[in-house]
This record gives structure tokens, sequence and C-alpha cells, in this order.
């Protein structure tokens, strides 16, 4: 089987958010950098697939050359090998990261035959898309699924389960199939120290693809206003709790 | 301004809130032009889309429809925004609003704008949207003939018009490769207590928790007050408990009446899935934590001695 997993490289965000002067990215002065936690799950499940049935499986990043530092991290974890699109660092909308991506998994299967499985996170942490993956599955004539939080694979068929109310929506996709993945699918390994070494020197291979056309352009980003409010502080520790009874009570949860 | 399709979901007979919050977002792109709405199956949602504005509601009749198939449902939305020379295509930004609007911009290769909190008419149009699960938004411009968006869900609220609107089934036109991506098949969840989603009060507990065990007391807690437990990422990932009970940006979003979080830092993508509560108490032995400035109330302590006092205080009070 062979199996590839797409990432994107984001700012690895935590507390308030800060933007540059021009205001079209975020400061990152004190941050790093990382991929979302779906993706950290396609990556897990890619590794598991693999380790299930056999065969090769291949991480792919669109993003400026620091993302090779995503990549190496996805090969730590068992990954076999890398492929590169080297951006100049600019945003690339949806349509234009999944058409660079169609192209290069055109590439590689000429070479090495087809992707059973392309894995996907539901949406990009950063930009929120919710649409690479089923554009890479209308380029290439694949079925994708989304909001996916449950895989198995058998005979062909990629049975994928969707979590809905009342249970779980299973698709029995015939391969090769595009697969958007959510976190909690599975709980992904940490990396090794032999990891690590071993992904020192697993191949990339590195390309540049055209940014082409931008059908939705970033203008400014927007950091919201919130609603900062200081907490009433009920009391401290354990003294506490009549104050706090006494307002659950008032807030009628009691 | 121009014709405005939506794609509209419902649940038994009643479109979904989500549905008329983006249908009202929809009417204002109109302007003199009409607003019609598509629904699958389900005539009997079409009149509460019609009190909410839609002049005309097509019902595509299909039996593949109550299997999800996503891509069916993208090409009866597609065909119809050509077949009405649509201007707009808008719907909710849910899991489900979102994969199928995708699928619609993908096959007629045009862009796709999810989860749009604010929508500028003109040439082009202008969209402010959520980034980072609404923790960071974004001004962008879509440049195409047809734009199609979803709206964030609860970021407009739905407004009736009181109006009634044009009622037209219709089977469409489904080829082989539409019903490829269908459900096979429903597994039923083992009979959970209070779902996260729609619990009235939710105990939810972070890293501060400190391990499986630590959950013990929070679940009586929330036993006491007919509560759901959440938790934090930091606990899923350390396997402290499943990620179905997962609060924020990648688990779920909740708007309870209370929520009460007990050794949790307050990280934006933690809150993005639990703002849209009504109150929100923070237990924590640190003062100076975020969350101090985003919630209600605050108890400063360690939550292994306040999370059993509170419910010894309970027991007390209700005498048991
Ligand atoms: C793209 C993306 C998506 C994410 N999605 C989510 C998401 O859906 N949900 C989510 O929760 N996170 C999410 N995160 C992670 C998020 O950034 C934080 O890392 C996470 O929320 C931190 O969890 P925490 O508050 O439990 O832990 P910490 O930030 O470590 O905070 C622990 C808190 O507990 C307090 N504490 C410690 N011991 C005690 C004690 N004994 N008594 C009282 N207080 C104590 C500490 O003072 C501290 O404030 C996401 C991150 C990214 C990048
Ligand atoms: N620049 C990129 N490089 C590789 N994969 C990407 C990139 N952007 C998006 N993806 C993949 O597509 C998924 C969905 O992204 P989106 O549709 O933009 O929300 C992400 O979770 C990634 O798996």
């Amino acid at each position: 089987m062979r199996v590839l997993v797409c990432i994107k490289r984001v700012p690895a965000v935590a507390g308030r958010i800060t933007l540059t002067p021009d205001e079209r990215a975020i400061d990152m002065k004190y941050l790093g950098f990382a991929i979302g936690p779906h993706e950290e799950c396609a990556v897990e499940q890619a590794v598991r697939l693999i380790e299930e049935h056999g065969g090769e499986s291949v991480v792919l990043i669109l993003g400026p050359a620091e993302a090779l530092e995503q990549l190496r991290d996805a090969l730590a974890l068992g990954i076999n090998r890398a492929i590169h699109l080297v951006t100049d660092g600019e945003e690339w909308d949806a349509g234009s990261t999944a058409a660079a991506i169609a192209d290069a998994i055109r590439d590689d299967e000429a070479a090495n035959g087809h992707f059973d499985i392309v894995l996907l996170g539901n949406e990009a942490a950063d930009s929120g898309g919710y649409q690479v993956g089923v554009r890479i599955g209308r380029s290439l004539g694949r079925p994708a699924i989304a909001g996916i939080k449950g895989l198995a694979v058998a005979g062909g068929v990629a049975s994928a389960e969707q979590e809905v109310a009342g249970g779980r929506d299973v698709y029995d996709l015939p391969l090769p199939a595009i697969i958007a993945v959510l976190e909690g699918i599975n709980l992904p390994r940490f990396p090794s120290v032999p990891g690590r070494l071993r992904a020192k020197s697993k191949p990339v291979a590195a390309s540049n693809p055209a940014r082409g056309e931008q059908g939705l352009d970033l203008v400014r980003l927007v950091v919201p206003q919130g609603v900062s409010k200081q907490a009433v502080v009920l009391g401290s520790g354990a003294d506490a709790a009549p104050a706090i009874v006494e307002m659950l009570a008032g807030l009628g949860v009691l | 301004m121009g014709v405005v399709l939506v794609y509209a979901t419902s649940t038994d007979g009643v479109a979904d809130d989500v549905t008329l919050q983006a249908l009202t977002l929809a009417r204002g792109l109109a302007g003199g032009d009409s607003v019609h709405a598509v629904l699958m199956g389900d005539e009997a949602a079409a009149s509460s889309l019609g009190h909410h504005g839609a002049a005309t509601v097509h019902v595509a009749v299909h039996e593949a429809l109550a299997s999800g198939a996503p891509d069916a449902r993208a090409r009866i939305v597609g065909d119809l925004a050509g077949r009405l020379g649509a201007a707009f295509v808008v719907g909710p930004g849910t899991e489900e609003g979102n994969t199928v609007l995708a699928r619609v911009a993908a096959d007629a290769e045009l862009p796709f704008a999810a989860n749009c909190l604010r929508v500028t008419p003109g040439s082009p149009v202008t969209v402010l949207r959520q980034r980072w699960g609404g923790s960071l938004q974004e001004e962008a411009v879509i440049r195409a003939d047809r734009v199609i968006l979803s709206v964030a869900p609860h970021s407009v609220p739905a407004e009736a018009t009181g109006g009634a609107a044009g009622v037209e089934p219709f089977t469409p036109d489904l080829g082989a490769t539409d019903l490829v991506v269908r459900v096979a098949r429903r597994v039923p969840a083992a009979a959970a207590g209070v779902s996260l989603a729609d619990a009235k009060v939710v105990v939810s507990g972070g890293r501060g928790v400190g391990s499986t065990a630590g959950f013990g007391p929070i679940e009586e807690l929330a036993a006491l007050l007919g509560a759901a437990v959440g938790c934090s990422r930091a606990v899923t990932i350390s396997g402290w408990r499943s990620h179905t009970a997962q609060v924020g940006q990648t688990g779920t979003r909740i708007a309870p009446d209370l929520y009460i979080a007990a050794g949790i830092s307050g990280a934006t993508q933690h809150m993005a899935g639990c703002k849209a509560s009504k109150k929100i108490l923070a237990i924590n032995k640190d003062p100076e934590a975020p969350i101090m400035t985003m919630a209600d109330y605050a108890v400063i302590g360690d939550l292994h001695q306040v999370v059993p006092a509170i419910s010894a205080e309970i027991r007390r009070v209700r005498g048991v």
C-alpha cells in the first residue's frame, strides 16, 4: 500500500495573537512553527496504515524552505520519505495549494504507482479552508471524504467513520481515495531519539511550483475584540465552596 | 447583488438554526433579486425557510439523500445555481455545509470561503472570515462570478421575515460518480450520559488535573450538577480522557449556561470552543492565568481541594 499525508506549516500560537505591522501575518517574535492537531493525527494514521499493511508512506508539504522542519518531524515518526513544494513564504489560497499538490501527486505516481490513500487534516489550523482534500479528489477523479474519526482498510475499500448524533456513519470508499481526518481518530505517538536520527537521512524531493492566480486573496488579518473582563474572585481554596454554591444557586443550575 | 441560493440543512422537518442564520446573511446579499433555498428532501422544513425570507424553496427528492451523499448534494446545488444564474451560493459553516460547498466550488473551479462573518457585495466581493477557529479573522477578496461561501455558525442571528415560500419539488439528475461517497451503514453509539454539545452545565478539567484518576472528583461534581465532563487538549494528548470530551477549536464547541474550567489556562484554541458559554467559572491556582480575563467567576486555589469541597457543599445544602 502507498499512503500520502499532506501537512501545513503554521505558527504554534497559544496565547494572545499579535500581528506584523502590515497586518498580513502573525508576529512570530516569540513563536515557533508546528502542524495542526488534525494533521498530527493524519501523520500517525499514515504510519499505522503502513505498519499494518506494509508499503510506503510519503509526507508532502507546500511551504517555505523552513518547512523542511515539519517534514523532518513527520519522518521522525516513521514516514518513509518527503516531498517539499517550496514557496517563497507567501500565502497560497486553497485552490492553488490543491492544484500544486494534485500535480505533485501525478508526478510521483507516474514514477511509483498510485497512492491508495491521500490523508489530510480536516481543515488547516490557520486558514480553516475545509476544501484542499475535496479539490485534490476532483482533480484526480477520486472519491473524497472529510470529518473522519475512524478508518479501517481491507480488500481495496476504506471504511471511514464520521461521528454523528447517536452514533457513527460509515462510508465505504473504493481505493484510491482522499480522506480528511479529525483530531481524535488516534492518539499520535511521540518521536523517539533513533527516529529523529533516522529522519535526517530520509530522502526529501524538492521542487518549486508556480503560485498561480488567487481566487480567495487575503487582504489583512484582524484580531477580534475579545470580551476582556476581570473575573469576580469568589474566594481561595476550599473555603470558597459556600460562595460558589450560592453562585450556582443564583444561576439556577443547582 | 444578484440571485442568491442557500444550501439548506434541516432535521426532522425543521430547518437548522445555522441554516436560518446563513439565510439571514444571504438576504442582505440579494438586493432586489430573489433568495432561493434548496432542501435535500424534508419538504416540511420549507415553511421555516419561507418564514425567514426564502422566496422559493427547491426540494430535491432522491433516495440517495438519506445516506449523506455529499457529492450528490453538491451536484444538486451546483446544477441549480447554474440554472438560476446565482451570484452567491451560501450555506451553514458546519462540517456538512462546508464539505458540500467545497465540492460545489471544486466542481465549478471557483473559490470557496468557509466560515464568513460578514460579506460585502461589490466587485470584487469582500468577506470577513474566521481563521484559527475564530481566534483570528481575515479580510479577503473573492474573485469569481459566482461567490460560494459558508456562514460561521452563531455569528449572525437568524431574523424572521414572516414570509411564505413557493415550494418546488424536483427530481435531480445524478450520475454514478455522484453516488460513490455514501453512508454504507450507521453504527449506534452506546448510550452515554449527558452529551457535551447539549449539556446545560459542563465541568472541564485541564492539565492541572494531573492524571486519569484525577478526574474522579470532576466526574463526581458533574454528576451532582447533571453536567457533562469536558477537558482541554493537554488532557487528551496525555491520554487521560478520550478526545470526545475535548472542548475547543479541534474538539467540540459548546454553549452551556455554565462552564466550569478547572486547571485550564485559557489558551485561545480552548476558549474558541467555550466562549459561547453564558457564564464561566475558572478554578486555577494561578491568579495570573489568562482565563482570569475571560471568566466571569474565579476561585484561586488547588482544584484537588476546591472541586471536592464544592461537591461536599452541594450535598450539605441539599441535605444528602
Ligand atoms: C491548531 C490548534 C488547535 C488546538 N485545539 C485545542 C482544542 O480544541 N482544545 C484545547 O483545549 N486546546 C487546543 N489546543 C491547545 C491549546 O493551545 C493549549 O495547549 C491547551 O488548551 C492547554 O491546555 P490546559 O489549559 O489544560 O494546559 P496548560 O496551558 O498547561 O494550563 C494548565 C493550567 O492549570 C493550572 N493548574 C495546574 N495545577 C493546578 C491545580 N492543582 N489546581 C488548579 N490549577 C492548576 C495552571 O495554573 C495552568 O493555568 C490547540 C492548539 C492548536 C495549535
Ligand atoms: N500548504 C499545504 N501543504 C500541504 N498540505 C496542505 C497545505 N495546506 C493545506 N493542506 C492540507 O489540506 C488540509 C485542509 O486544508 P484547508 O482545506 O486549507 O483547510 C490540511 O489540514 C492539510 O492536510
